[in-house]
């Protein structure tokens, strides 16, 4: 029993991940119908963004360690966020009104390229975080010692999914991606202007895997430049999973699949850790079609 | 004789009823018209006769076959060829290969017998692009047959789906708004083309907002309100109903 | 017009035939993973090219072929030339049972669902499932091909194999795309709901498309199989699965002549690189995104079918 729950507090975490991954994916499909492949290598350069700030400024040692942290994620979120504008402009944009395959081509493209500038620019070995940032104890739970970092990982998670679902919710702007993503072009015709709403979502949605990146390397202590692809594809599973298009879905999406990898890998075999997600996947899918969450869009005849 | 024969047809998407228990028959060598203000079910009508939507309750029989939960080619197979009111066109082939889409059901060759071109797959061919050429010039299109369907205009494309339902070799056709977005010399040219496909042998229904093709060129009109039948008869017989005149044509002067 | 282009692929054919006669083994043997490619690229064609169906993960029918090779030549010694048509079944059936439930799914969850299709399957391999796959190492050990007595062995001699199979691939497939079968597959990519109403079997075509891409990988699976003597999973990667979509993509969707250039650009000219080393890699994923948005439609993309009309100067000619 001990084991289910470690593992499923352990699943919970990744999933939060996992989720966190997702939500960029499922929101850049929701307003372009794109996959944006390159997201799993944001995701990796935000883990190597929080590796090089802490080296080169110890944050966490001059201002103390929870606002050094703090302000950490925050950078990284922050210029993750502004290389996904960069992307949406450089690789996307131009192809906005091109058949939907060559954008995905394209998309397939930024992504070798942003991973390819990582392994050139770190080298392609792992590369190990700095230590003592969160104190490697666990904390008594209930008769369950769970690391401090996991309860870490699963508590920014949330914060930052509840605040994605607030913004998207209750404010304008946030209504206005919605709007975009049922269809655009009643939204533009309401007045939203679409181009700044795709923006945004290119930023929102990197910063969310760029935080996402930064909380693998503290939980795991080693990155290496092909982890966006690994983790990518599960994220992307989960976006799938939920409905792609539909927030709420790539937050549960994401969390249900890490704890069902989390349980198969330890009670049927970690061998096959990396099929278990898209053998849940291709279930749901022939029960489901449209995803856990996703409504089924009917062809207007 | 019924052709296609309607009982009981009821559809609802969510909790909105958006076809309630509608029948009604299509004699054989008919040009029935479907009329109704906007909502009332007419091309969900369509829908559930030709596959594309399924009906909750209800039947639809065409020559005594029980077709109401076929899939659409197997009904075109049978015999029933559509049209639709938002232009479905195959947009960036040319006219010509709109055409063979339709021959294609009366077409037998596989994978197999293109690879090897077999002396059958090349005849079959040949007759296709004949009847497809045939077709064009049926409709008046001939000479466009290299076009991309779509650089045609708007009422050139409604005829082109025409001629695409025409060479599946229907015995129904049923043609969702023709005349839409067509000019005056387009419609008037539309009533004779109607008019030959009855010549044809083929039976016609449609759904038309521009009333004086309705009453030119239908010999019966059904007439829907609310997803329900309200009144059926000759053009005279329902321009004269005072349900019809209240509900629909009272609406609209 | 077309004249003109029939004397280009006439002058690139004979060139082609007379190639390895001034290279050395290593551009051959580049030459004939651009033919391999190649067909695998055409196969790719007929699923995302010509149905517009969004797989992702051909690699696995690829991978499927190969094994079936493998394993049958090492356990069974039957010549690898004759598991052709073994490997063509055995993809196929593979694709059929794995299409069946998905083939339904909408564009973006096929791609994923081909994807975790791919991923299972190389994860399968590597696991050794039933034994047979001889897990991260592979297979080794599968005998040269033989044609007509005379083995086939060296770069040059492949070529020729790969070269033949290739003809004949682009020979059949040109067939295959004018033709009812090629016709009623793009109507399926333009638009289904269209095509069904006009009484094609669109869950048929899908799947029939989906089959006979795979089948043909199926083969090229075999082709790969005995020319490297070695398989192991890793030559079955998601990357492999890009780069054939890439070529279709990129060289042109539903155009053999774009398939073919896709090919030689993505296979081909990266070798040309090769003292870039490091940087290739980066270079590559920028070329991706650049020739995408300056060649939109892929590099040579789909012509229309020719029909013969009728009538003074027909607007069509022999296809």
């Amino acid at each position: 029993m001990e084991e289910f729950f470690q593992q499923l507090t352990n699943g919970l975490a990744v999933g939060s991940i996992y989720a966190l991954i997702a939500l960029g994916y499922t929101m850049v499909y929701g307003v372009l119908k794109l996959i944006n492949f390159a997201h799993g290598d944001l995701f990796t350069i935000g883990a190597y963004l929080g590796m090089t700030l802490l080296a080169s400024f110890a944050l966490h040692e001059t201002i103390g360690p929870f606002l050094g942290l703090v302000v950490l994620a925050l950078m990284v979120m922050g210029l993750v966020a502004v290389l996904g504008a960069i992307v949406e402009r450089t690789a996307y944009r131009p192809l906005r009104e091109s058949p939907r395959l060559s954008a995905v081509v394209s998309a397939l493209g930024a992504s070798i390229f942003l991973q390819n500038a990582v392994m050139l620019i770190y080298g392609a070995r792992f590369q190990v975080y700095p230590e003592g940032l969160v104190p490697e104890t666990s904390v008594d739970l209930f008769g369950l010692y769970v690391p401090v970092v996991r309860i870490l990982v699963l508590f920014v998670s949330l914060a930052l999914m509840a605040g994605l679902y607030a913004f998207i919710q209750k404010t304008r702007i946030g209504t206005a991606i919605r709007a975009a993503a049922i269809d655009q072009d009643a939204a533009r015709l309401m007045g939203i202007d679409v181009n700044r709403v795709i923006l945004l979502v290119f930023l929102i949605g990197p910063a969310l895997g760029g935080a996402a990146g930064l909380l693998v390397g503290m939980q795991y202590g080693q990155i290496n430049f092909t982890m966006g692809w690994t983790y990518g594809m599960k994220a992307f599973t989960a976006a799938i999973l939920g409905g792609i298009g539909n927030i709420p879905g790539a937050m549960l999406g994401g969390i249900l699949l890490g704890v069902i990898e989390a349980l198969g890998s330890a009670y049927i075999s970690i061998a096959w850790k990396d099929a278990i997600a898209f053998f849940v996947l291709i279930l749901i899918l022939i029960v489901r079609p449209t995803g856990l969450l996703g409504e089924r869009v009917a062809d207007k005849i | 004789m019924t052709l296609l024969c309607l009982t009981g047809l009821t559809k609802s998407f969510g909790g909105l009823m958006a076809v309630n228990e509608v029948s009604f028959d299509v004699p054989e060598g008919a040009v029935v018209g479907l009329i109704g203000p906007n909502g009332a079910g007419k091309t969900t009508v369509f829908n559930l006769i030709t596959g594309n939507h399924r009906a909750d309750r209800g039947t639809v029989l065409f020559e005594g076959t029980d077709i109401t939960r076929w899939r659409t080619h197997r009904i075109v197979k049978l015999g029933i060829a559509r049209t639709f009111q938002t232009i479905r066109l195959f947009q960036n082939l040319s006219v010509l290969e709109n055409v063979l889409a339709g021959c294609h059901c009366r077409m037998r060759s596989g994978p197999a017998a293109a690879m090897l071109r077999t002396p059958g797959a090349r005849r079959e061919e040949k007759a296709a692009l004949e009847r497809a050429l045939a077709e064009l010039a049926f409709v008046g299109l001939a000479g466009q047959e290299m076009q991309l369907a779509k650089n045609l205009s708007y009422g050139s494309q409604r005829l082109l789906e025409i001629a695409r339902a025409l060479a599946t070799e229907p015995k129904l056709v049923i043609l969702d708004e023709p005349a839409g977005g067509m000019n005056e010399q387009e419609t008037a040219a539309l009533i004779g083309t109607i008019g030959r496909i009855r010549q044809r042998g083929i039976t016609t229904l449609l759904i038309e907002h521009d009333m004086a093709l309705v009453m030119k060129a239908c010999e019966r009109i059904v007439v829907l309100e609310y997803g329900s039948r309200i009144a059926e008869g000759t053009p005279e017989a329902v321009q004269g109903d005072p349900r019809v005149i209240e509900a629909y044509l009272g609406t609209e002067d | 017009m077309r004249n003109k282009s029939l004397y280009i692929y006439g002058v690139i054919f004979a060139a082609l035939a007379v190639a390895p006669l001034f290279l050395n083994p290593y551009w051959v043997d580049v030459l004939n993973n651009v033919g391999l490619y190649a067909i695998l690229g055409l196969s790719l064609n007929l699923i995302v090219g010509h149905a517009g169906l969004f797989n992702l993960g051909h690699a696995a029918f690829f991978a499927v072929g190969a094994y079936t090779a493998a394993i049958l030549n090492t356990q069974f010694a039957i010549p690898v030339l004759w598991l052709l048509p073994v490997c063509a079944l055995a993809a196929g059936l593979f694709a059929a049972v794995i299409a069946r439930p998905i083939i339904h799914l909408r564009g973006d969850y096929l791609c994923i669902v081909t994807i975790g299709v791919g991923e299972i399957l190389r994860i399968a391999l590597t696991n050794d499932i039933f034994g047979v796959t001889g897990g991260p190492n592979g297979i080794f050990g599968i005998s040269r091909p033989t044609v007509f007595g005379y083995v086939i062995r060296r770069p040059h001699e492949f070529y020729y194999l790969i070269g033949a199979f290739l003809m004949i691939t682009i020979f059949l497939f040109h067939r295959l795309e004018n033709s009812r079968f090629g016709r009623a597959v793009n109507y399926l990519r333009e638009d289904e709901t269209a095509a069904e109403g006009s009484g094609i079997d669109t869950s048929h075509y899908k799947l029939a498309v989906f089959v006979l891409g795979a089948a043909w990988a199926g083969m090229a699976g075999d082709i790969f199989a005995a020319k490297m003597t070695i398989i192991a999973p890793e030559s079955f990667s998601f990357w492999e699965s890009v780069v054939m979509f890439a070529i279709v993509i990129l060289g042109g969707s539903g155009s053999i002549p774009g398939v073919l250039l896709g090919a030689v650009l993505f296979v081909g000219l990266p070798e040309a690189f090769r003292d870039f080393a490091d940087a290739r890699m980066l270079i590559f994923g920028a070329a991706m995104v650049v020739m995408m948005i300056v060649r939109t439609e892929g590099i040579l993309p789909q012509r229309p079918r020719l029909y013969p009309l009728p009538g003074p100067g027909g607007a069509g000619g022999k296809p």
